[in-house]
């Protein structure tokens, strides 16, 4: 088993409806404040809720079509709940010189999901990326906000039942 | 008190530097060792990560690559005395760092400081040269500023190439009450390193190139525009802000000059297109990243329609040394219209690869074998890709073809940021070039027609040719559909796609199932 134990719960608290009204008036008078308000949400509570458009788009003097487009337009924005780890591997030209593409087969194929898909135990959630900026050590993979690099799919897997249970 | 360095770059970090760090100031505990541990950025001989050195009186001296379970045996060999010949005798040892043979061979300028410092010590910054420009600026014109940009002969190294100071002269003849600096440091574009280096490594050079270009068109407010993929140079760059805040680098009365330059980092949102100057804007309005039509230029309606210079982090990174040296000093460097040097990245399938400032002139087999050291793998080179995703893939007859703008646009390729990706002879040409039709989908913003379905239509159109259906017909049809890409596109997304995909069907024809004759014809 590579992951660990985590349920996805789109609803949300009360205290992180409140984080999101902080987040809201914080960036309303900020000159394209979207996008930093957008990071802040996502940043504290793992995705953007639908839900919180209208509010957004109010305090903004946006449509709730504007900000369902900028939401939509950006691909590290996600509008529901994902695993409690991401993890990412490069897709790019670089990492396919040094068989990323092995990898990214061999780690679907443990993890049991395809990209944009959460482990059944909730624990990690596959994404694909183009380019880490660690090009220099292909293939690289991102796990939550660290880097790696000449990754192979023992390593990854290590890695993961590091974040998991170490 | 030995200084011990251990980096704290991204790509030392993927390697293991942290755990490195961590296992050396416990054992030099355990052993009662004194030493201070300095966290600077990497020399970018990644092949060496984790690179540690160690200060003598005769210079730094590396060792490496350490992992955690070499510390034991390098406190053994008493490393911390590096000059002593037990140090030397083990086998990590790599000798002065200042003599690396892969460091000696290069002409650092952009990356003067990078890997010597600690990237946030304002001190060390000021101690090795920084903000010596801006003391220069400060005392100049806005006019004498530009005047030296544009006489340096500097060009835009995020890959487009124009000259940066004829963009700064239109921002500062353009009156308006507010004007912006923004940095491009959106860097998407795989094979490509140099602008988080800068960030992650030196991000005060960043900082004084931007105050620089902020005083001299009448700025007052830059935004960096930073892609969300490299959470340690957002770190570093917000700190290094706030520092440079703190010391009266930043903010109002720069230095007691009187002048104003605000300064905040922004995080893009992983979206290659907004590494586009005007979709990047937009991005920063808080938009989707849609392309803008050209004109107006940006530099005439740029951020929220004012005048703004858009400049990728090498470019303003560059500008420091300009007005520290002077104009001549940088564009002595150089051969032909390609003045100064290129901060070059050596990625993919090679022995040897890491961050490579050289004036230009420099040849591809020199970089790919004597910097490279030929492919990892260790079977032949045989394509090339520089310039990221909308570069031209390049085969070994065109090896010996000189770095610069301009020869590279004589054989339809181009030198973009300065990446260079080796494939070895493995590689699938067919397959690269349907990954290219491929990416331009994902990323594409979806303003024009060519970008937006002439991308997903070339992908279908290459899964034709490599399964052989109606070939000639499909093989011509990759063609018009390339030729309607490039000259129908708004933006280089979907205008240089055709680079990979036609530059591979050219010269690797065999991978498409053609004859060489045939795919002349």
């Amino acid at each position: 088993m590579v992951g660990c134990e985590v349920g996805l719960d789109n609803t949300l608290s009360n205290e992180q409806h409140a984080q999101i009204q902080a987040h809201i008036q914080a960036h309303q008078h900020v000159p394209g404040g979207l996008m930093p308000l957008l990071h802040a949400i996502q940043d504290d509570i793992g995705y953007v809720p639908e839900v919180v458009y209208p509010e957004i788009a109010k305090a903004l003097a946006l449509s709730v079509a504007e900000v369902h487009g900028v939401v939509t337009f950006y691909h590290h924005f996600r509008t529901h709940p994902i695993g409690k780890h991401v993890l990412q591997i490069c897709r790019a030209e670089s990492c396919q010189s040094m068989g990323s593409e092995k990898l990214e087969a061999e780690l679907k194929a443990k993890l049991g999901v395809d990209y944009h898909q959460t482990t059944a135990d909730g624990s990690v959630t596959l994404l694909p990326v183009y380019c880490l900026g660690n090009c220099g050590c292909s293939p690289a993979v991102m796990l939550d906000d660290e880097v790696y690099g000449r990754m192979n799919t023992e390593k990854v897997t290590e890695l993961i039942a590091e974040v998991c249970h170490g | 008190m030995v200084k011990v360095y251990v980096p704290i770059d991204s790509t030392a970090l993927s390697l293991g530097a942290e755990r490195t760090a961590k296992k050396i100031v416990q054992e030099a505990q355990t052993r009662g060792v004194n030493i201070t541990l300095v966290r600077n950025g990497s020399r970018g001989l990644f092949w060496l990560e984790p690179l540690v050195e160690v200060e003598t009186a005769q210079g730094r001296v590396a060792f490496g690559p350490v992992q955690p379970s070499d510390v034991l045996s390098l406190f053994e060999a008493g490393f911390t005395e590096a000059l002593s010949d037990s140090a030397k005798a083990h086998p990590l040892y790599l000798g002065l760092t200042d003599d690396l043979a892969w460091l000696k061979k290069q002409q650092r300028l952009t990356f003067a400081r990078v890997g010597i410092t600690d990237p946030l010590s304002l001190e060390e910054y000021v101690a090795h040269d920084g903000y010596k420009g801006l003391k220069n600026a400060l005392a100049m014109s806005g006019a004498d500023i530009v005047k030296a940009v544009t006489d340096s002969g500097l060009r835009g190294r995020g890959g487009a190439a124009f000259p940066t100071g004829i963009k700064w002269n239109t921002v500062l003849n353009a009156p308006a009450e507010q004007k912006y600096v923004v940095c491009n440091a959106d860097e998407g574009d795989s094979g490509t390193y140099s602008d988080r280096m800068i960030v992650e490594d030196d991000p005060f050079v960043l900082i004084e190139g931007m105050t620089i270009a902020g005083i001299a068109v009448g700025a007052t407010q830059g935004y960096i525009y930073l892609r969300s993929e490299y959470p340690h140079a957002l770190k570093t760059l917000n700190e290094a802000i706030r520092k440079a805040n703190l010391a009266g680098y930043l903010g109002e009365n720069i230095q007691g000059s009187g002048r104003t330059f605000y300064l905040e980092v922004r995080r893009a949102a992983g979206a290659y297109v907004c590494g586009e100057e005007t979709s990047l804007l937009e991005s920063l309005e808080g938009k989707r990243g849609l392309v803008r039509f050209k004109p107006p230029l940006p530099a005439i309606e740029g951020l929220f329609g004012k005048p703004t210079i858009v400049n990728n982090v090498i470019s303003l990174a560059t500008v420091p040394i300009i007005l520290d040296k002077g104009a001549q000093y940088y564009a002595d460097y150089g051969m032909g219209r390609s003045r100064g040097t290129l901060p070059i990245q050596l990625a993919g399938n090679l022995k040897q690869t890491g961050l490579v400032e050289l004036a230009f002139g420099a040849t591809l087999r020199e970089l790919l074998y004597d910097f490279g050291g030929g492919s990892a793998s260790g079977r032949p080179i045989r394509a090339v890709q520089v310039g990221g995703p909308l570069g031209a893939y390049l085969p070994e007859s065109q090896f010996d073809t000189p770095l610069d703008y301009e020869e590279f646009s004589k054989i339809w390729a181009v030198l973009g940021h300065g990446g260079i990706v080796a494939f070895d002879e493995s590689v699938d040409m067919a397959k690269m070039a349907r990954y290219a039709f491929e990416f331009c989908a994902v990323e594409s913003c979806g303003k024009c027609t060519p970008c937006r379905i002439g991308s997903t239509r070339g992908v279908e159109v290459m899964d034709k040719i490599v399964l052989g259906k109606n070939h000639p017909q499909n093989v011509q049809l990759l063609r018009d559909l390339s030729d309607t890409m490039l000259n129908g596109s708004l933006c280089a997304l979907g205008g240089m796609t055709p680079y990979p995909v036609l530059s591979a069907l050219n010269h690797f024809p065999e991978d498409f199932g053609l004859s060489n004759k045939e795919a002349a014809a």
